[in-house]
């Protein structure tokens, strides 16, 4: 495969590269590049001389998958560039080539296919509170596991439609319209990369001996806690 | 010139519908302050006195799939084409997210078909054989801040309380903290561009508040899409708040208001994390800064009750603005039911606190 040939067919490529002048503005305000060594600089320049041998590298690597997508470089880049669209166009590369299985960073996708993109298949959203608790996000601080705890009177409260089949906050999505997000998913190319992610995450598991089987496995949690040890 | 402004956002302003607007829900929003969409159609219908729709067939825009790579963009396009077709088949042409990623992820799609006509063609053939919808393009994009923005005088004419505090007679300290996809991407879609955004500081203006202005002002929340998604990145989410904590300190801000959901959502929590973990507190008195959505600070200066509008479902206690402001409230009322009901209280976090 020529990684350069298939990034150009890619919409966020086309509109995210034109000439880079490598003046680093976007490592600069970079939120992800204040956080670690992530330099979208660096990746610009590599893209942009399209050395295969190089892209090969980036594909297999951490580095695309630590941008946050705040999209800050669209903003400030001089030239008309957006590295986070670059990122973008990496990242769907790194998963159809199965290189995303060969860095830790990019093993992590099985976590957020198994999270975000099945909530949206089952409830219509990215993010659904049944399946939110604070062994998975302590963040959410013990104000959460009050309203858990609570969940249905609160809510009430709140004048929300938690679990109704009527308009507003939190109701429950018809399956008509999730029919409609599978047909979707299924006509675009999103069912075949979730099925490209656990397929390959599959191998890692054997390789690692891990739980492989489904939704929040040993696999799952390996991944969504800290992959380290790999 | 007023100090902490700059005449350059005057040059990006955009059109805002003045009634009919077809509300699409947030993700996150609807999950960790479930009261603040109600809120915000009640101003928009009862105060504003305007139509707007909430169809029980909305989904959502898929924008957290898409920037955290699970999905591709075609899917993206698609699953916003069949939001425009409900829009389209519910007789309404002025569409209003209540998402900041989500506004983005529309204003992307649109352009993306503006240079790329083709795409366009292939995503309507798309969703016509995926779900039988047809669909046309809105004539007005928005985002919910942008209609609160709009209607900004007019609740200051309903509004009971301005951004006082009471007992000093001194304008409210306000730190407005925009989303980064409200313009970072396209900042001619957002009122005052990426660099001097107006939609929030609009509302504090007006509302009789001083604006902060701080060195990070502008530095993103700290979502980062998968950055947060996975436990094992959170360092980069909090890292990143914590960028901006640190430098609005020294400006003893009494308040924070967010136009997103997970920025209002991040720098709620990550205030209580960094206490529990560095013993940091940034408000007075060992409490946080309040956060607040646009709409819930503008609820409390309309006289909603604070536990009505959700107030209580915030890790950081809100009592400090709602003393400063004056905010009449019953404190036994705050965990409490919809019939009375004794629900219990939350845990006191062993360093932030919360009552």
């Amino acid at each position: 495969m020529e990684y350069y040939r298939e990034l150009s067919n890619d919409i966020r490529f086309i509109e995210g590269l034109t000439a880079c002048i490598n003046c680093g503005t976007c490592t600069a305000g970079c939120p992800a590049a204040a956080m670690s060594d992530y330099d979208p600089r660096m990746i610009m320049d590599a893209v942009q001389y399209k050395d295969e041998k190089e892209l090969c590298a980036l594909l297999k690597s951490d580095t695309i998958w630590l941008c946050g997508e705040c999209l800050s470089c669209k903003t400030r880049c001089p030239r008309g560039n957006t590295p986070g669209y670059i990122i973008q166009a990496l990242r769907a590369l790194s998963i159809e080539t199965g290189f995303f299985a060969e860095s830790g960073q990019g093993q992590k996708q099985l976590a957020i296919k198994r999270t975000v993109g099945d909530h949206i298949l089952k409830y219509g959203y990215c993010v659904y509170v049944d399946e939110v608790d604070t062994g998975m996000y302590p963040e959410q601080g013990p104000v959460w596991d009050w309203i858990i705890k609570n969940k249905e009177k609160i809510l009430e409260r709140l004048g929300t439609s938690y679990q109704k089949e009527q308009s507003g906050t939190l109701r429950k999505t018809s399956a008509e319209s999730l029919n409609d997000l599978k047909r979707i998913f299924e006509e675009t190319g999103a069912t075949k990369r979730f099925g490209i992610i656990e397929e390959y995450s599959a191998g890692v598991a054997r390789r690692l001996n891990l739980d492989f089987s489904a939704d929040r496995d040993g696999y799952f949690y390996y991944q969504y806690n800290d992959n380290h040890k790999e | 010139m007023k100090p902490n402004s700059c005449n350059n956002w005057e040059d990006y302003q955009k059109e805002i519908a003045g009634d009919r607007y077809y509300f699409a829900r947030s993700c996150i929003r609807q999950n960790f302050f479930p009261a603040a969409e109600g809120l915000f159609l009640k101003i928009i219908r009862e105060i504003a006195g305007k139509d707007i729709y909430d169809d029980d067939r909305q989904t959502t825009c898929s924008g957290i799939a898409y920037h955290s790579g699970i999905i591709p963009f075609d899917t993206t396009m698609t699953v916003v084409a069949r939001q425009f077709a409900l829009m389209t088949e519910a007789g309404y042409e002025n569409f209003v997210c209540s998402c900041v990623t989500s506004f983005g992820i529309y204003n992307e799609v649109l352009e993306t078909w503006k240079n790329f006509p083709e795409k366009e063609k292939e995503i309507r053939e798309t969703l016509k054989r995926a779900t039988g919808k047809t669909f046309k393009i809105p004539r007005n994009l928005v985002h919910t801040s942008d209609i609160i923005y709009k209607f900004r005088k007019e609740i200051a004419g309903k509004a009971k309380l301005k951004l006082v505090d009471k007992s000093t007679g001194l304008h409210l300290k306000v730190v407005d903290h925009i989303g980064c996809h409200y313009a970072k991407i396209f900042p001619e879609k957002g009122i005052g561009g990426a660099e001097f955004p107006y939609v929030l500081a609009g509302m504090i203006d007006e509302w009789g508040g001083d604006q902060v202005d701080y060195p990070e002002r502008r530095h993103c929340c700290g979502f980062g899409f998968r950055q947060y998604l996975l436990k094992s990145n959170r360092g980069y989410s909090v890292g990143n708040s914590k960028i901006k904590f640190d430098s609005m300190e020294p400006y003893y801000p009494d308040l924070i208001i967010a136009n997103c959901p997970g920025c209002t959502f991040f720098l709620d929590r990550w205030q209580y994390v960094l206490a529990e973990m560095e013993g940091k507190t940034y408000g007075e008195n060992g409490y946080g800064i309040p956060v607040l959505t646009y709409e819930e600070l503008a609820g409390l200066l309309l006289g909603y009750d604070p536990w009505d509008i959700g107030l209580q479902v915030h890790q950081v206690a809100v009592e400090p603005v709602l003393d400063k402001l004056g905010v009449t409230y019953n404190a036994d009322e705050k965990y409490r039911g919809l019939h009375g009901e004794d629900l219990g209280k939350p845990e006191m976090p062993a360093v932030l606190k919360c009552n």
